[in-house]
């Protein structure tokens, strides 16, 4: 193609040239030279009209994306207030490590039963030995991913949940389809906490549904159910009453301690719950207490 | 110096491009979302900014390169922002759109990005030499190679044979 000798009265047509005709690039003058070198190349007129077919595609691929009404989560961070300090995958990144070097460094309290003593656990377990302290955490995964997940989620001003609460009849139509199970979040507003809404989150061997909730200071307060029997067994790991491989019929209650993030856990029937929140143990009893009344009652 | 207002006018235009370079929803806005929050991390820099398209480009041009994708857990958003199902086309644009995506996804990179920014953007080709940091030179040769890339993988899977270009080996 740019082999061919140009006539001599235009100069030179490069492909570069004929690029810039087929994006209207060029002078008005040199436009009708390269229309007028075209006309006696066919095969080049015939692949410059194909890149002009793909431009019109492209158009018609992707401009409607310019009507879309943009997410929120956008708007917010094109407006000036929406800058954090540091990205805000970066803050959950940190939160996440910052829980898991806490646990890993000083382990995390098993307790059966429901409380007797304030923070002695956590204590206990700070003061135990590394090797005890790693055995407990990797015993136990399900308390402690669900402490991870609340870290994680409930700071995030921007997108705590994946469906609010205004769109409960969604949210547990999702999380029953995807869990296999009914999934509805307890109400508790006695308590003080209303439902913010709920999101799908991996588990140890599959999906688990995440409730969140906060109170009038907002104080937020997570739900973290899985269906796994599996996965929540093996959070009854030493120290905890349940016996391995016993039937999950034992729903005492058991307290774990993440970094800031307070964890009540049980099992009950198919299905393992943690409630995990910053408040303090006592009032995290209570609440778990009307999330089993709710929840797991003997039916 | 822009205003709130100014950056908030780029949305749709990074958005457009985003999702012809990543082709996934969610994945698409991630990436205008991230573009957006270091922009404004570099506000400072605005009044030295010439062109702010050429600017916001580069920045998501980068993270995009870069691969400074945030890592979290992999959600399915379902939200009123997100509708579920997009607008039906007709049989017949379906088979063209999903030819011209396809083809999209096994084009290499950097000749995608030139060509959206050409092709897509209609942005000049100094201003994506300045937004992806080439000569304008390789600009030339990348949109070359692109577009007649793009043009093989649309026409070979369309099946659509092109006597002219078979020669015999002499």
């Amino acid at each position: 193609m740019n082999t061919d000798r140009p006539p001599p009265s235009i100069p030179p047509v490069t492909e570069a040239d004929l690029h810039a005709f087929v994006d209207g690039r060029l002078p008005a003058e040199r436009q009708v030279e390269i229309a007028a070198y075209l006309a006696a190349r066919p095969e080049d007129a015939q692949r410059l009209e194909a890149y002009r077919a793909q431009k019109r595609e492209l158009h018609a691929l992707f401009d409607p994306v310019l009507d879309e009404q943009p997410p929120q989560r956008l708007l917010k961070s094109a407006r000036p207030r929406a800058v954090p300090q540091t990205p805000w995958y970066l803050q959950r990144l940190a939160a996440g490590i910052a829980i898991a070097v806490i646990s890993g460094a000083t382990g995390w309290g098993l307790r059966g039963g429901l409380p007797a003593g304030g923070d002695d656990a956590g204590r206990m377990a700070a003061a135990a030995p590394a090797e005890r302290g790693l055995t407990l955490v990797s015993a136990g995964g399900f308390a402690q991913r669900a402490a991870v997940a609340h870290a994680v989620y409930s700071p995030d001003t921007r997108r705590p949940v994946e469906v609010d609460a205004a769109h409960e009849d969604q949210l547990v139509a999702w999380l029953s389809k995807r869990m296999g199970a009914p999934m509805k979040p307890p109400h508790l507003q006695a308590q003080g906490y209303t439902l913010e809404g709920g999101r799908l989150l991996p588990g140890g061997q599959g999906p688990v549904a995440q409730f969140m909730y906060r109170n009038e200071l907002g104080s937020k307060l997570t739900l973290y159910v899985s269906n796994d029997v599996a996965d929540v067994g093996s959070a009854a790991g030493p120290g905890a009453a349940t016996k391995p491989g016993a039937k999950n019929t034992d729903t005492a209650f058991r307290f774990a301690r993440e970094g800031t993030v307070n964890v009540f856990y049980w099992v009950d029937g198919p299905f393992g719950y943690a409630l995990s929140s910053d408040a303090d143990r006592s009032v995290l009893a209570q609440v778990s207490a009307e999330v089993y009344r709710q929840l797991g009652a003997p039916r | 110096m822009q205003d709130d207002a100014s950056l908030l006018s780029w949305v749709p235009r990074l958005r457009r491009y985003s999702r012809a370079l990543v082709n996934n929803r969610d994945d698409a806005d991630d990436l205008v979302q991230d573009t957006l929050e270091r922009a404004w991390a570099k506000s400072s820099l605005w009044g030295e900014v010439a062109d702010m398209r050429a600017w916001l480009f580069s920045i998501m041009h980068n993270l995009h390169v870069d691969g400074v994708r945030r890592p979290r857990l992999h959600t399915v958003t379902m939200d009123d922002d997100t509708p579920e199902v997009p607008v039906a086309p007709t049989q017949g644009d379906r088979l063209a759109v999903m030819d011209l995506q396809a083809a999209l996804d096994l084009m290499p990179a950097e000749q995608k990005q030139v060509l959206l920014l050409v092709a897509l953007e209609d942005m000049a080709y100094a201003d994506v030499a300045q937004a992806l940091g080439i000569p304008i030179g390789t600009v030339m040769s990348r949109l070359s190679r692109g577009r007649e890339r793009l043009r093989s993988l649309m026409e070979g899977r369309e099946g659509r044979a092109e006597p002219a270009r078979l020669k015999v080996v002499k």
